[in-house]
């Protein structure tokens, strides 16, 4: 009797979990339909509009790619330095790198991940900033660039790691046999073990790519907070985290259409990272070499 | 016969192409090398991070940071409060967070159903808590914004306390505080009137001297102290125990920590699964064929066998949350704290909103005094650290 007792209490605790998905969901979906409901806001609006500025004056306009573009600029500009210095350290980590160095970079690799994200932010606005306005002139103080490669600093790791994972998984079969024809180690790394775990290189590099999405702080402090549609990285931008985090920090009347566009980009949001997730388990499991 | 076609004598060797022979061994060589230097300018990239906040933050560690609140100026500032906030919090946090997670895991690795409904729910919940782990961490500020400050929106403002005496307070003609005690939150104001029963500031009861509008004020400082005039104002306040509690719950501490509950809850799971898995099942047939039930197998020798993998997952999910800045930020704004939080529903901060409120500023002393809260921050996280790797060495005995 004492067992089912126990079963059924671990049993609620297991469901909270699926509560707690539940709630975010029904949360979301909840205020943003409050915020398109109201007579401001129109779906083509918020889907096709490009300008986003939903605190200043009389115009009020909701298009939300203005957020999406300054996501997706500091996105692309941390993903094109996490994910080559990631991969080449994880091939290196994984098939050239002694035990010595493997006891260095393996507890750096972790401190760097373990660093909180607002050292990042800073580091981004004391350092990284002045940098690039010593080398080049054009950069404003808040700019996409610098917050850009604080996040791929951050992603790294993640990369590292489950690259590395991933690398690792492969039999040693396969690269014996590699050797046994004559390749050198590049052509046993590059060639055979790279294309082996490249299933697992690539949900690696999509749940980095959601975690740079998602990144905050960096964001909040270095990046800036003009939301428009731009391609250039010296342009203060604003992503959806940082939208989210202005929302709540300012005093936005409660209830207001303003306070539910928060909840609309958080959904956005979700629904963004849900998908890498979740693309990134498929593609996982779906195509992951049978070795046996 | 040799061939007589002569040759020049400044000829070289026809450079071997990338794919064969001593060309191949070139991107041998040139692709180490880029290993090398990829692997190294992570180092860099580190112990550039790390002297950039040691410069700017060591000259501004003094005991008046550790010590003082936020003030003004940046000499004078200090970090007690966001320290006090951040042990409240994060303390609070894995109190509710560690049961709940370690539960979830026994009963996802030790309770495998072997039914087609059971096996659907168990990979429906696997996968749920995978997708968790995925959410950005202001989603989750979001979700405890609706459903732990605000409840949803199903209570009025404080329809439910407990833990708070309200009074009215009167200032007397010698700038004294009157404390008048009040039935309940909705009386109405009190007149000032004679024989009323009234405390001063320590909560001694005291005599009001109630003098009208017109009369001359008594000349005695002491009896000054205690007098009003019959049309005196007062105003309402609340003194708060340290068991206050009120629903819905308000920015407090117990909001936050929640909040913090739901970002590091999948973390907590997936590594307590693993280290629940890497207990070899020997162990678990060994004690099932001493006849001990499912659970008495986990209680006794599971989790006693699996407790240092769990507890380092314990310590870094904790250290993830310590440094958590964004649901915190979306939960309680900027807020200008100057004392350790009181109770459960008080105001707070933690280090990492405070290093983001001081770095967000213009003033380059802020930025400094930023730096070394960061080193605080960092110092701490170090040694939680640290204290996981000793556990992991001294707890580690072979299993099997």
């Amino acid at each position: 009797m004492r067992e089912f007792f126990i079963f059924a209490v671990l049993v609620l605790c297991a469901l909270f979990s699926v509560l707690v998905t539940i709630s975010i969901l029904g949360v979301l979906v909840t205020e943003t339909w409050r915020f398109f409901d109201s007579d401001e806001v129109t779906v083509r609006g918020f889907l096709f509009g490009t300008q986003w500025n939903p605190l200043i004056g009389r115009e009020k306009h909701f298009g939300i790619w203005a957020l999406i573009s300054g996501t997706m600029l500091v996105t692309l500009i941390a993903m094109l330095i996490a994910l080559p210095l990631g991969l080449i350290t994880a091939v290196y980590l994984s098939e050239y790198a002694p035990r010595r160095v493997r006891n260095v970079l393996k507890p750096v690799l972790e401190i760097l991940a373990g660093i909180p994200t607002v050292v990042y932010g800073f580091f981004a606005l004391m350092t990284i900033t002045p940098v690039l306005q010593w080398l080049h002139d054009g950069f404003n103080v808040y700019n996409a660039l610098s917050a850009g490669i604080a996040v791929g600093i951050l992603c790294l790791p993640t990369v590292c790691s489950l690259s590395e994972d991933a690398l690792q998984a492969v039999p040693r079969a396969l690269r014996d046999g590699a050797y046994g024809l004559g390749s050198t180690k590049f052509d046993v790394s590059v060639k055979v073990v790279l294309p082996a775990a490249l299933s697992g290189i690539i949900s690696a590099f999509l749940l980095a790519i959601a975690r740079a999405i998602g990144e905050t702080m960096i964001v909040a402090l270095a990046a800036g907070s003009r939301a428009r549609i731009t391609a250039d990285p010296r342009d203060d931008v604003q992503t959806m985290t940082a939208f989210m985090v202005q929302m709540a920090t300012g005093d936005v009347s409660n209830f207001g259409v303003e306070y539910y566009s928060m909840y609309a980009v958080a959904f956005t949001l979700f629904v963004l990272t849900l998908g890498l997730t979740m693309i990134g388990s498929i593609v996982r499991r779906r195509f992951r070499e049978k070795y046996e | 016969m040799s061939n007589s076609v002569p040759e020049s004598i400044d000829s070289t060797p026809p450079v071997a192409p990338l794919r064969e022979g001593r060309g191949r061994v070139r991107l041998n060589v040139a692709f180490f090398t880029i290993c090398l230097a990829t692997a190294g300018m992570s180092v860099l990239i580190l112990l550039l991070l790390l002297w950039s906040i040691l410069s700017e933050g060591l000259p501004y560690m003094s005991r008046t940071l550790l010590t003082s609140g936020p003030e003004p100026v940046a000499e004078e500032a200090g970090i007690w409060p966001a320290l006090a906030g951040t042990i409240w919090v994060c303390g609070l946090c894995g109190l509710l967070t560690l049961p709940a997670g370690i539960a979830t895991a026994i009963l996802l690795e030790e309770f495998r159903p072997r039914g087609r409904v059971g096996r659907f729910s168990h990979g429906l919940i696997q996968l749920n808590i995978t997708n968790l782990a995925g959410v950005p961490s202001v989603v989750y500020g979001i979700l405890g914004l609706t459903a732990f400050v605000g409840m949803f929106g199903l209570f009025h403002s404080s329809s439910f306390e407990i833990g708070v005496t309200y009074y009215d307070q009167f200032f007397s003609e010698g700038d004294q505080a009157i404390l008048v005690p009040i039935p309940h939150r909705d009386a109405p104001l009190t007149d000032a009137a004679d024989g009323m029963l009234a405390y001063d500031y320590e909560m001694n009861p005291i005599d009001v001297n109630v003098v009208d509008p017109g009369d001359p004020l008594p000349d005695d400082e002491a009896l000054l102290d205690y007098t009003l005039h019959s049309d005196a104002e007062a105003g309402r306040i609340d003194h708060r125990s340290w068991y206050y509690l009120r629903l819905p719950f308000g920015r407090g501490v117990l909001a936050g920590a929640l909040t913090l509950m739901l970002v590091i809850l999948p973390i907590v799971i997936i590594s307590s699964q693993e280290a629940l898995r890497a207990v070899p099942s020997s162990l678990r047939d060994g004690a099932r064929g001493l006849g001990a039930t499912p659970w008495q197998v986990i209680w006794n020798v599971t989790l006693p066998a699996s407790i240092p993998g769990i507890m380092t997952g314990a310590i870094l999910a904790m250290s993830r949350a310590i440094g958590e800045a964004a649901p915190i930020l979306i939960i309680a704004g900027i807020v200008y704290i100057n004392r350790a939080p009181q109770h459960l529903m008080d105001d707070f901060t933690v280090m990492p909103m405070q290093i983001f409120n001081w770095t967000a500023r213009p003033q380059e002393e802020f930025h400094g005094i930023a730096a070394a809260a960061i080193i605080v921050l960092l110092l701490i996280l170090l040694s939680f650290n640290a204290v996981a790797v000793w556990i992991r060495q001294k707890l580690q005995k072979p299993l099997s």
